[in-house]
């Protein structure tokens, strides 16, 4: 592991004059639970590390049934479902964020972590594409908002410039009869990576009979987590049923283009996508019922 | 009291290391600090074989805080020589060339040059400043093609054994053997059914959580000590002093807890590095391997190709066998395939068989012993086969393992008649248990249900040499040295063993495990044979006290010895009541009556280790759309001989178990086309956690094993043997398709049962 300094700013601009002075040099730090590893395994190399921890918009969690939830890019799993009523207003988020790891890595890692990590396969990306999550970004030139989708690039690469870094996340509050739901596809039934992983939302209507609209995007199929735009609108103002949901499973599965690697074959991660897509809109169905 | 009129042998009381371990003052390979102490780090091969044109070291010598860089040029270089060392025969230059590089790298992550530095980061920076050039050849990982004519060649000057003779035949291929018995030919005639089948399996590793670690001082007077975890102290100083060419009495090996070894931690790989470092710096060197360390540069159990044939009659008779096997030996010769043939077809009384093994370089790490080394392989494609047959005929496949069953008498294809045995038994066990006569209820969400039966065997070798020295205290209670390190609680199975023989509590024996240097020599703790034969020293010790101690009262009470008998736990004189005594209350007066009690015995028994049977039971659910087997139930049967510590056999029998549940299921090393480990972490190498796994509920059979004085059979190593066939037995129950490919993975089995229709 390569020496490096560490600073602990207090507010966003003053990380923003560090991250910019340092340029490609310098990395953020928040639970550290994907930096450190990378850092001791020699996978990345940084001159100086900053701390975000330490600064008070990145530790807001705040929410509001008129405006919705705004979650600090700090903010460790824990805290977020460990807050009785956002637990309940975004189930399908706390799907991921209670299994992000295990215990232990919860109480470090953050959503805005896991985002900026761009892992394709990050667990928590698919559902706050799902609940149209939105990031706002500090940096040189004041700050901007970019949707979760658009957030990642490739593998490990975002739209971030240099000097910029995530402040906080934003999810607009959910409307009456709609629901989310993630699930990720391990081989064992703890402490892997997702093979797929599928995040759905919908709103159905009043009577509870058809689908108003619908959000569907999948992890570990392509270079970024995938927002498949199609297989949702492919629900709006269809009825709930099984060949609905069929057909929006199958246009996930289209738009998956995943690799073949130690974690599995391309050719199974299409037919996973299929099969968990179809489970996954029929649990966030459930829960607008419910 | 326990059952046999045992008052320690049968309870279960709390182990000696017990407390330290779980309150973490026990100390282990990492805790050691020692003034003045360097750290070492490793430099590996990134390529599966290449030949080394040139090292050169003068970078990292020159970087600051370095103290010393070796290479292979360091080691004295060994003629062949074999060296028995417990599980594994293992060529000695072999073991130098794999401890450091020599001419050649043979597999990714094999050692080229070792680092002692101030600290370790410094020690990983000159690793990255040793210059290797190398000229890379082409690689071979898989046991088939690297038995095809044309595949590149590991060992230039390696020409194949077969049938005990050497060839002129250059390959791979380093020994053919045969194992032939009756006329299998005959044997096929006469059967109704004959089922013949292909299996593979892929290298799997021990994954002990505590990785390999060594530290060395070579001191002024040219004395090595070494501070290690192993299964065996006296087999590390035996390799070191052969690797390094000098006087075993120049060598002391000290050995710490050991954080699981499962036959991986017996052959050295950072002693031998850490010594050399030590010598050239004149300071004590420790070295710890990171876990990727482990995965490609320890011993993992090979990757397997069998073919398997077997017949049997319409009245459920098996009348032939044969095996065709196939096991990758890794970088240097020594696959566990001749073990393997001792196992395939021994739960079996079969008239007619034949066993062709084949020991085959590969360019992965040098394989090493792993619990039951070569009998899971081989299971898999037996118990398989005989769920087939078992299902052509129409009978119960435990009911056709009991009518088949070996037994007194039956002799193996490899030779050796069985002893008394408990394979019907354990069989009849399993037959009767609660789970297997339960009824399998069906699944509610779609997924759907199957149970499967497997069998297993394992030779439990035979005691081998153990020493134990005892020291009576004055309130009685007693020291106990043992060679024998702990790698499973046979501290307290052997203080029990020697608290049974002299009317003690198992408290009352204060057991530890010593250096080299302060005990006579003891085989591994491997093979199943330490509660066997370090016990059957323990009993040896405990006749050796009672006679000491009959002296001693002769004296104190003036009659003579042999007129004082000793019997449930009390001396006394035949003449006179008044004359007697505990063991306890004697030994507070022994000491007026000579000096200090103490003792030393040294066992080698001739009898057998007893021979160890399993048969499993598991319950299985699959979800046919993603290929994931979740286990329900799972009951393991096993004859124990004798169980010493009940606890401790539940134990050995779950944690086998688990092991071979991973090995079924997920585990395997994954290869690039380059030849490297794209999977060498826990993340992706998968073990099964707790989660993945009910409560192993364990069946305890005693068939007592006449070569012990307590009936002891050793137990550690059957229970990972039927695991993957009872899964896959399972899974066909389940989904009507055969997986004969392990492991039976999400993405293996959904593709099985997509194009089988399941
Ligand atoms: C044992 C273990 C298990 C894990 N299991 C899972 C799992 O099941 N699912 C999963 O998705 N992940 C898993 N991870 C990965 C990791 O825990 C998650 O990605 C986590 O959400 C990262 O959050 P963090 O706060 O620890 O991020 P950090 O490690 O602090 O940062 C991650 C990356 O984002 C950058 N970064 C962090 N904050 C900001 C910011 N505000 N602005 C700009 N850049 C920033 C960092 O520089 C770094 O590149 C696991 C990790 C471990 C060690």
């Amino acid at each position: 592991m390569h020496a490096f300094d560490y600073a602990t700013p207090e507010s966003v601009a003053d990380a923003v004059v560090m991250l910019s002075d340092h340029g490609k040099n310098a990395c953020v730090l928040a639970g550290g639970t994907d930096l450190i590893v990378q850092l001791r395994e020699n996978r990345r190399r940084t001159d100086l590390v900053v701390d975000v921890k330490k600064i008070a918009e990145l530790n807001a969690l705040s929410y509001d049934a008129a405006t919705g939830l705004t979650i600090g890019a700090a903010v460790p799993c824990y805290r977020i479902y460990g807050d009785a009523e956002i637990a309940a207003a975004y189930p399908g988020l706390m799907d991921a964020a209670r299994l992000v790891g295990g215990t232990g890595i919860q109480g470090r890692a953050s959503l805005g972590g896991n985002l900026c990590n761009a892992s394709p396969a990050g667990d928590t990306i698919p559902p706050m594409i799902v609940l149209s999550g939105e990031a706002e970004i500090a940096g040189p030139n004041g700050t901007r908002k970019v949707a979760v989708e658009d957030f990642c690039t490739a593998p490990g690469r975002t739209v971030l410039e240099d000097g910029e870094f995530l402040v906080s996340l934003h999810f607009p509050a959910p409307l009456a009869n709609s629901g989310a739901f993630y699930r990720r596809f391990i081989p064992r039934n703890e402490m892997d990576i997702a093979v797929v992983g599928v995040g759905a939302s919908v709103v159905l209507s009043g009577d509870r009979s058809s689908f108003v609209s619908a959000r569907i995007a999948v992890g570990a199929v392509a270079p970024t987590p995938l927002f498949v735009r199609e297989a949702g609108e492919a629900l709006a103002g269809q009825p709930v049923s099984d060949e609905t949901i069929r057909r929006a499973a199958d246009l996930a599965r289209d738009a998956a283009r995943p690799i073949s690697d130690m974690r599995g074959t391309a050719e199974y991660r299409k037919h996973l996508t299929s099969v968990l897509t179809r489970r996954v809109v029929e649990g966030a169905v459930q829960r607008a019922k419910e | 009291m326990s059952q046999n009129g045992h008052k320690v042998i049968g309870t279960r009381p709390i182990r000696h290391d017990g407390v330290d371990k779980v309150t973490g003052r026990a100390i282990y390979g990492a805790d050691i600090q020692l003034t003045g102490l360097l750290h070492g780090t490793v430099k590996r091969s990134p390529h599966p074989h290449a030949r080394i044109k040139n090292i050169d070291t003068s970078r990292a010598e020159a970087h600051p805080g370095v103290r010393a860089v070796v290479t292979a040029h360091d080691l004295p270089q060994i003629a062949d020589k074999l060296a028995d060392l417990g599980e594994a025969i293992v060529n000695l230059r072999d073991a130098s060339n794999n401890v450091l590089a020599y001419g050649k790298v043979l597999y990714k992550g094999h050692a080229v040059a070792g680092v002692a530095a101030i600290n370790l980061h410094v020690a990983q920076e000159a690793v990255e400043l040793i210059d290797v050039e190398y000229e890379v050849l082409p690689h071979v990982t898989g046991v088939l093609e690297a038995m095809e004519d044309g595949a590149p060649i590991l060992h230039e000057d390696m020409k194949t054994t077969s049938m005990g003779e050497e060839t002129d035949k250059v390959s791979n291929i380093a020994n053919h053997f045969q194992h032939k018995m009756g006329e299998p030919d005959d044997g096929f005639a006469e059967a109704d059914v004959v089922i013949e089948r292909e299996f593979t399996t892929q290298t799997v590793h021990q994954g002990y959580i505590e990785t390999h670690n060594a530290t060395a001082l070579w001191n002024e007077e040219g004395q090595l000590t070494i501070w290690t975890s192993t299964q065996g102290a006296f087999s590390v100083r035996d390799q070191m002093a052969e690797i390094l060419q000098m006087p075993v009495s120049k060598v002391k090996i000290v050995p710490l807890e050991i954080g699981g070894g499962f036959g991986g931690k017996i052959s050295v790989y950072l002693d031998p590095v850490a010594a050399l470092l030590s010598k050239k710096t004149g300071h004590p060197v420790k070295m710890t391997m990171t876990r990727d360390e482990v995965f490609e540069g320890t011993g993992p159990t090979p990757g397997s190709y069998l073919k398997v044939k077997m017949g049997a009659t319409s009245d459920g008779r098996l009348t032939a066998a044969t095996a065709y096997m196939a096991y990758e030996a890794g970088a240097y010769p020594g696959s566990p395939v001749g073990a393997g043939a001792g196992c395939i077809f021994t739960p079996y009384d079969i008239p007619n068989v034949q066993i062709d093994g084949y020991d085959v370089c590969v360019n992965k790490p040098k394989t090493n012993a792993y619990r039951a080394p070569g009998a899971t392989n081989a299971a898999y494609a037996t118990e398989t086969v005989v769920d087939e047959i078992s299902e052509k005929l129409g009978v119960d496949p435990l009911e056709f393992r009991v009518k088949n069953g070996a037994k007194e008498g039956t002799r193996r294809a490899d030779g050796p008649v069985h002893p008394r045995i408990g394979c019907i038994e354990t069989t009849e066990a399993a037959l009767n248990s609660e789970h297997y006569r339960s009824s399998l209820a069906k699944s509610a969400n779609g997924k759907v249900r199957g149970r499967g039966v497997a069998s297993g065997y394992w030779f439990n070798f035979n005691g081998g040499r153990s020493a134990i020295s005892v020291s009576i205290n004055p309130d009685g209670t007693i020291n106990m040295l043992e060679g024998s390190t702990d790698i499973g609680g046979s501290r307290a199975s052997i203080a029990m063993q020697l608290a049974e023989t002299i009317g003690l509590e198992a408290t009352d024996i204060k057991p530890y495990v010593v250096d080299t240097d302060s005990i006579g020599y003891t085989d591994v703790t491997g093979g199943s044979r330490t509660t066997f034969g370090t016990g059957y020293a323990a009993h040896a010790t405990g006749q050796a006290l009672i006679r000491e101690m009959k002296e001693r009262a002769s004296k104190l009470w003036d009659v003579p010895a042999d007129a004082i008998d000793f019997e449930d736990g009390v001396f006394s004189y035949r003449d006179d009541a008044e004359k007697r005594g505990s063991f306890k209350e004697m030994a507070s007066q022994a000491g007026d009556a000579g000096g200090p009690v103490v003792a030393q015995v040294s066992t080698n028994p001739d009898g057998s280790g007893g021979g160890a049977f399993a048969t499993h039971v598991v319950d299985v659910e699959v979800d046919r759309e993603t290929g994931k087997v979740d286990i329900l139930r799972y009951t393991a049967v096993q004859d124990a001989g004798t169980a010493i510590h009940p606890s401790y056999v539940e134990g050995q029998m779950q944690g086998g178990v688990v092991q071979g549940i991973g090995w079924g299921l997920n585990e395997e090393y994954i290869y690039n086309d380059d030849g490297s480990m794209t999977n060498a972490s826990f993340l992706d190498y998968r073990m099964p956690t707790t989660l993945d796994l009910p409560m192993i509920e364990t069946i305890i059979v005693e068939v007592p094993n006449e070569s012990h004085p307590y009936g002891v059979r050793g137990v550690g190593e059957v229970p990972i043997v039927p695991p993957p066939a009872a899964l896959a037995n399972a899974i066909y129950d389940a989904t009507g398709v055969r997986l004969r490919d392990l492991p039976m993975s999400p993405p293996r089995v959904q593709k099985a049962l997509a194009e089988n229709g399941g």
